[in-house]
């Protein structure tokens, strides 16, 4: 309480100076506030904070435009519907495409298509986007609606009444009762809790599930209950996405305070555990921090997809190649036959008439302009050769493959309920490729489930490895009068708890007394007290009142320590911003709350200043050992005999893997208290750099402090995690662990999740300096034989000398083969494993350096490389060093806030829906529940949407081509007047309707191998980093085969009627017929598995093209009317398709039979295993 | 804070219940097809199903390869290319202006019939390097007004060929203007050699796309005339030349049936034909020939279709045969693991 009035004092003198500038005022601590909050209010002005006056919404609202709480996530209205989707939509380039071809179309001279037809293809996708849009956009007004109409209590004339949520402003007070959500960003006012407390849950914020205390200043706290007239200011920063801070202070009965983010609760939180919350709203609707963070991650593209548009370039180059032969051809044709064009009775280009148009001309612009225009008309003829649907095709195709991915029972994490997410929907095909993975290690290998193991007390080690009988346990129970059940248990040291049952004298007592204080107070975790609900335990009715407590917080590690010390006897009972609560062995002691720096980044560390009943006054500390041991006090020999042995408790705890932390604690005196009172107060007051100034303050009472302890906390490994990584690493994946922690730990932990075998030689790089690291790197390289890169590639080029000792394995060429082993494979012992150990002080010499190459020559040859103690910016940039030097994919994959850079820094991000929070799953393009899965997910899925992806683009080139190369080789049987055979609408609905559905089917459904095969041998995964399903020479192959397929397609009808009587029309409804059936087999060949859907789709795309070409033949106002009944009857008709279909085929059969028995690859086998042995 | 207890106990319950079931109904529903288990059929490409593929494709092949080829042996053919020598030998340095002169064009041929031909025997004239299928001229027709006498006057895509005299054409456009205009009389031993031109169509033309109340009106009255004119006072449902003339060529080289005759011809028989040789092909050096020919379940004559199945049945029993060879000699067991190349090359690792 001391600590409120003192602030309380303190910022009514500062008011009164800002109210009276004359006033001069000479005390020392005044000065120095004063001058900060000048500086503070200086910024604050500049800065436009945003003014919220108290219960006034109509005064907050006329001085500036605040938005109203009214939400609209839906992008469009009745109105702007068609223009806005419409706008949107042509932000595509595909769309502009169709655009421009349909333009062109629509000039007389290129007139090829009729008008309504050509518009077709761009009319549809349209529609069929817009109605996609629609239906999404109508989902999100429904849900809008009833959010925007939910109710909730403002005090309106001086009571409070239920008003709708949209009508909410700035400004306006509301009352929110428990369990409810909260409508808006509002400053805490007052709460039920006579000291301000309010509890929420922010698990639609953030997704964390635990309950987070917020507290209303007590000075409003107070005046809540005298009336509810209420009037005061609030100034906060402008509206922005992080949701955690705030800064902003508050005028209230000629008081000035700050407010902080323990101030405010956000929309979307609930409210829990707490009768009722008054509070002001500052930010609404769209305002909301929970609004301006809903937005969508950066896209990423696909590899797969640049490699597609490379071969689109081609493409292109095809298609102005066949143009331009059309435009010469029609060129040099007009020119031969210039003099006779009016008597060609097939061209007349003059009007001959007795009229006034006689001797004009028709449609005829002179040869220069005729050949641009057949240029141009041949563009829109042979348009679908570039393959623009495909991108449409292919974002349907991700969506059903992400959709399959989603519902794999086998990527559901029951423990936590939460499936796999697929955040973006470009990448899909990326997971066949992942060369390197870099995981994080807490929450990502580990389970980040803390529980406490050992402990260092004065020096002395203590190991839970003892363990106390129950019987035992049952005696000191006795011995407490109540006794709080903890949701877990944890095993107690026996000879600790008799150290803390002794009498209150000697050092090691006093310190034991205090290292339990420290875990019990400084820490930020709420105690939630209730009656034990399953009193399943006998024991819990000879005890009487059982009561269990929960301990909510945001740090697993905390938790850990309190419920330790709860097992300990030290329970803390109750948290308020005054005061904290601990029950030790069943005596409440009650500990006032002077300050709380909390942990950040920088100092690794937290302290508490508490006052203690007997009025001293301690700075309790616990932090990493690095940021711990630099702040000790040295002054006795105890002191430094302590300090050396709890350090070596420590190498050892960390290297068993566990995670560590140091406890300090030293007595203030009156002196630094005040003086550290006052720099607190101001830091803690000001708006602008306020972390820097608590960090500053907490310098002064973090100094020579005595050491009390040390603490090991084991973080388990997940489930299948060894597996996981030894599956991937024969996948020939390399997995990188970037982690904070210690190198012993990480070492451990890379041991115990097999990423480190015993064979290993480990090179550790931990200089401490640019030049250490630059000779352990050249030791490294000499050592190992490690080769530059550039003579890597080199030495590769020329790898068919035997003597080079090269092996030609594509799949390993790019990695172990960088070793560079004198005899190849004579010499095992060169070749043992290498793993690299790097630590992050090393990292910044290194990656700022001309280091950078030499340390990605090492790091590729190493099998395995461990980074340990990396800043969360260093992790990203060791993606970046990988990305930068090679082509291969990279994913990464984490938990936390901390591994956000590096997710999005990577080609594949993949964010692990833990305990840590949502950061990462919000930045990440796939989310899953455990590491586990990442292995079904690439050697399964990724394997799958790799394979179906190429074959996808694959097929969909040959489609479009061989339909396109067989009207060219028609336009030049028609002196290059690019005629099509084919009626208009079969043309536009070749790729839309006739062969576009199976293309879909095949690519979410298709499978080349089970599931359980992928996982058996895991070096199939190899194929995609050999890109075997998608590369430049199968591209060429397809293409030669497409050629092929489309001559045979042109002239076997063409020599079949030879001189015969047939029609245009005929023959091209002969050549739609054949066309659709050839593309389809051609797919019906390469599918691997044929569900009922393939059938489905295959057959009925054959019969739906049979049915469209029936009705427009059934049309007689078309030229074509009657076509196909009148060549159906005919033999010729069906013969000539057989042979079209087989003739054009058999070259691909045959290359297809060939190599699979001859040169059968892995998945041939695999398949063979699979298919033909399943009973063995 | 104990006044708290009940209610956060309770609110604790309340939640846990309440995120049971939303946990459950997170969980993917199990169903084969999610899973992607859907029971499939796998086809694999064993030397057995490469072999009984190539053996099927054969079998199928050639029996139709040699079927076809003998329909179209069956076919007997006379074809007679008239456009040079029916022009007299001082106009042959100039064809055109013999074309375009008013001279007597009348031409006699002589046709020996080489094979007993059966009937019906379809008269069928042959042109050549006649782009019938040139954009210009495939749009330039006005389906509307062939249909519908309502509809006489929508002549828009006709162009160049639209109107004459500020009349609209019935029928417009060039295609209808070029209407082919050589006639041909056949006679045999003196006798009028009857030619059916009746039925030369396809009836779904006569009955649907050519109206019978649509009268030629204001044709070939322009300066140029294209070709035949038509009597105004028959519709053009019964215009039959006109109807398989605007059935437009796939192809520089087509034919178009001109009539039937009914009777079965003899070997040796001499056809005299005496033709009026109207049309300019001239000008674009584009052949005339008039074909008699019989006709088989096939169609006309040609072999294409029987040589190019015989050769691809062929082609496949050889396949077949080589595949059994090889597989008999080299065969590999199927599903080995120790073929995976990771098995094959340990040293590769």
């Amino acid at each position: 309480m001391e600590l409120q009035n003192i602030s309380n004092t303190c910022t009514s003198i500062d008011i009164s100076r800002s109210s009276s500038l004359a006033q001069e005022n000479l005390s020392k601590p005044q000065r120095i506030r004063n001058k900060s909050v000048d500086l503070g209010d200086n910024l604050l002005y500049s800065e436009d904070p945003r003014v919220i006056y108290i219960n006034d919404p109509r005064r907050t609202n006329d001085k500036y435009e605040f938005t109203g709480n009214e939400i609209r996530t839906s992008k469009y209205t009745l109105v702007t519907f068609l223009p806005k989707n419409l706008f949107i939509q042509f932000h595509r380039v595909a769309y502009l495409y169709f655009l421009a071809i349909a333009a062109l179309n629509q000039l007389p001279p290129l007139a090829v298509f009729g008008r309504t037809v050509s518009l077709f293809p761009l009319l549809f996708v349209l529609c069929v986007t817009a109605i996609k849009d629609g239906y999404e956009d109508w989902r999100r007004h429904r849900s809008d609606r009833n959010e925007n109409n939910r109710e909730a209590l403002v005090l309106q004339a001086g009571e409070f009444q239920m008003k709708k949520w949209k009508r909410i402003r700035a400004g306006d007070v509301v009352k929110i009762h428990a369990d409810e959500t909260i409508p808006c960003d509002m400053v805490l006012f007052g709460t039920s809790d006579p000291s301000g407390l309010a509890y929420i849950q922010t698990m639609n914020l953030d997704g964390e599930s635990n309950l987070k205390t917020r507290y209303a200043r007590l000075e409003t706290a107070s005046s809540i209950f005298e009336g509810c007239n209420v009037s005061g200011l609030i100034r906060c920063e402008q509206p922005n996405r992080n949701i955690y801070e705030f800064t902003a202070n508050m005028e209230f009965n000629g008081h000035r305070f700050p407010l902080s983010q323990s101030n405010i609760v956000l929309r979307g939180c609930q409210l829990k555990n707490t009768d009722w919350i008054i509070g002001v709203v500052v930010y609404a609707g769209q305002e909301t921090k929970a609004m301006l963070n809903s937005a969508i991650s950066p896209s990423k593209r696909s590899k797969l997809e640049s490699y597609m548009n490379r071969e689109t370039l081609w493409l292109s180059v095809f298609l102005l190649v066949m143009c331009s032969v059309v435009a010469v051809g029609m060129g040099l044709w007009l020119h031969r036959h210039k003099d006779e064009l009016d008597t060609l009775p097939y061209y007349r280009k003059t009007y001959l008439r007795n009229g006034k148009e006689n001797g004009k001309t028709y449609r005829y612009y002179g040869i220069p302009m005729e050949t641009f225009f057949s240029f141009l008309s041949s563009i829109i003829v042979f348009q679908i050769m570039i393959p623009i649907s495909l991108y449409i095709t292919m974002e349907l195709v991700r969506l059903g493959q992400s959709y399959f991915m989603i519902e794999d029972k086998h990527m559901y994490c029951s423990n936590s309920g939460s499936r796999f997410q697929c955040r973006s929907l470009n990448i899909n095909e990326d997971l066949g490729q992942i060369r390197y993975v870099f995981s994080d290690k807490t929450g990502t290998l580990t389970e980040n489930k803390m529980e406490f193991r050992k402990a260092s007390v004065y020096g002395k080690d203590y190991r839970s490895s003892n363990l106390r009988d129950d019987v035992l346990q049952d005696d000191d129970i006795r011995a407490v009068s109540s006794r709080w059940k903890l949701k877990s248990e944890i095993s107690v040291d026996s000879e600790l708890m008799d150290l803390l049952h002794k009498d209150m004298a000697g050092d090691e007592r006093i310190a034991a007394h205090l290292f339990f204080l420290t875990l019990a107070a400084c820490n930020t975790v709420i105690p939630i007290v209730s009656k034990d609900a399953s009193s399943g335990h006998v024991r819990s009715d000879s005890w009487g009142e059982v009561k269990a407590i929960d301990y909510q917080g945001e740090s697993p590690d905390e938790q850990a320590l309190v419920s330790a010390a709860s097992a300990y006897g030290y329970t803390l009972h109750e948290r308020t911003s005054g005061h904290i609560v601990i029950y030790v062995n069943g005596d409440k002691l009650r500990l006032d709350v002077l300050g709380l720096h909390e942990f950040d980044s920088v100092r690794k560390r937290m302290s508490v200043v508490t006052r203690f009943p007997d009025n001293t006054t301690k700075v309790l500390v616990k932090g990493a050992d690095t940021a711990m041991f630099s702040i000790l006090a040295r002054e006795t020999e105890k002191d430094d005999q302590i300090r050396q042995v709890t350090h070596s408790h420590l190498t050892d705890y960390s290297s068993e893997g566990l995670r560590t932390l140091v406890v300090a604690a030293k007595d203030l005196t009156d002196a630094e208290l005040e003086q550290w009172q006052c720099q607190y107060e101001d830091a803690s007051t000001s708006l602008i750099d306020r972390a820097a100034k608590l960090r500053q303050t907490a310098a002064l009472v973090e100094c020579n402090l005595n050491l009390l302890g040390a603490t090991a906390i084991e973080d388990k490994l997940q489930d299948g995690v060894p597996e996981a990584i030894e599956a991937l690493r024969q996948a020939g994946i390399k997995v990188w662990v970037l982690t904070g922690d210690k190198q012993e730990t990480a070492i451990s932990i890379g041991l115990s999740c097999k990423l480190l075998t015993a064979d290993m030689l480990q090179i550790i790089i931990n200089g401490n300096s640019e030049e250490e690291c630059r000779n352990l790197l050249t030791d490294a390289k000499t050592r190992h034989g490690v080769q530059p890169a550039s003579r890597k590639n080199e030495n590769s080029k020329r790898s068919n000398n035997p003597e080079n000792g090269y092996l030609e394995i594509p799949d390993e060429a790019k990695s172990s083969n960088v070793l560079q082993p004198r005899s190849g494979k004579e010499e095992p012992d060169v070749c043992a494993p290498l793993a690299l150990i790097i630590d992050g002080n090393s990292l910044v010499y290194i990656l700022e350096k001309d280091l950078e190459s030499d340390l990605f020559d090492i790091a590729t040859s190493c099998k395995v490389v461990l980074c340990c103690r990396v800043a969360p910016l260093q992790k990203a940039g060791i993606v970046d060093l990988i990305k930068s030097h090679t082509d291969d994919m990279t994913l990464a994959i984490g938990d936390g806030a901390n591994d956000v850079s590096m997710i999005q820094m990577a080609d594949v991000g993949v964010g692990i829906c833990g305990q840590e929070g949502r950061q990462a799953v919000m930045a990440s393009d796939f989310a899953i529940g455990q590491f586990r899965f990442l292995k079904r997910l690439l050697l399964v899925h990724g394997h799958w949407n790799y394979q179906r992806v190429g074959y996808l683009v694959l097929y969909n080139f040959y489609r479009n081509a061989v339909f396109v190369l067989m009207l060219f080789w028609y336009i030049l049987c028609t002196a290059f007047s690019t005629t099509s055979a084919l009626t208009d609408w079969s043309s536009v609905f070749y790729s839309v309707i006739y062969t576009s559905v199976p293309t879909i089917v095949v690519g979410i459904l298709d499978k080349d191998l089970s599931d359980k095969t992928l996982l058996k041998y895991p070096k199939l995964y190899g194929v995609g980093h050999r890109h075997v399903a998608y590369n430049l020479q199968l591209f060429w192959i397809t293409m030669i085969d497409t050629l092929w397929q489309s001559l045979v397609l042109f002239y076997i009808p063409l020599f079949t009627y030879k001189e015969s009587s047939i029609d245009i029309w005929s023959m091209g409804s002969l050549w739609t017929i054949a066309v659709v059936i050839l593309v389809n087999i051609h797919l019906a060949m390469d599918i691997q598995r044929w569900v009922f859907i393939t059938h489905a789709a295959v057959w009925g795309s054959i019969i739906i093209t049979y049915v469209c070409m029936v009705v427009l033949d059934s049309i007689p106002i078309f030229p074509n009317y009657w076509t196909i009944y009148h060549v159906a009857k005919s033999p010729t008709y069906w013969l000539t398709i057989l042979l079209i279909i087989i003739a054009a085929l058999l070259p691909r059969f045959l290359f297809k039979a060939i190599h699979q028995n001859f040169w059968p690859s892995d998945i041939q086998i695999a398949r063979e295993v699979e298919i033909l042995r399943k009973v063995t | 804070m104990s006044s708290n207890t009940p209610s956060s106990s309770a609110g604790g319950v309340g939640s846990a219940d309440s995120s049971a079931p939303r946990r459950n109904s997170k969980r993917p529903k199990y169903s084969k097809f999610t899973q992607q288990e859907l029971p499939a059929c796998k086809p694999i490409l064993t030397p057995r199903w490469v072999i009984s593929a190539f053996i099927l494709v054969s079998i199928v092949f050639i029996p139709i390869g040699v079927v076809s080829l003998f329909a179209s042996q069956d076919v007997v053919e006379i074809i007679d290319r008239y456009e040079t020598e029916c022009v007299p030998q001082d106009f042959r340095n100039n064809k055109v202006s013999f074309i375009q002169s008013d001279a007597n064009k009348t031409c006699t041929r002589r046709l020996t019939v080489t094979k007993r031909m059966k009937q019906p025997i379809y008269v069928y004239y042959q042109l050549d390097n006649f782009y019938q299928n040139h954009r210009r001229y495939v749009k330039s027709r006005s389906d509307s007004q062939l249909k519908d006498n309502s509809s006489w006057n929508d002549v828009s895509s006709c162009k160049p060929e639209d109107d004459s005299n500020g009349q609209p054409i019935v029928p417009c456009g060039l295609i209808a203007w070029s209407l082919f205009n050589d006639t041909y009389n056949f006679s045999l031993n003196n006798q009028q050699l009857a030619v059916n031109k009746t039925e030369i169509s396809w009836k779904s033309d006569r009955d649907s796309k050519f109206g019978n109340d649509v009268f030629p009106r204001n044709f070939q009255n322009g300066t140029l005339i294209g070709g035949k004119s038509l009597d105004p006072t028959v519709p053009l449902s019964e215009q039959e030349d006109l109807i398989v003339w605007m059935r437009t060529a796939a192809l520089p080289t087509f034919r178009k049936l001109y009539g039937k005759i009914e009777r079965d011809l003899q070997p040796n028989e001499v056809i005299h034909v005496t033709l009026e040789n109207n049309y300019n092909t001239y000008s674009f050096n584009g052949k005339k020939k008039l074909v008699l020919s019989t006709t088989s379940w096939l169609g006309g004559k040609n072999d294409f279709l029987g040589i190019a199945y015989l050769t691809v049945g062929g082609l496949c029993f050889f396949l077949a045969l080589s595949f059994t060879v090889v597989y008999l000699v080299k065969p590999r067991r199927l599903g080995d693991p120790s073929y995976l190349s990771w098995n094959r090359n340990p040293g590769g690792q």
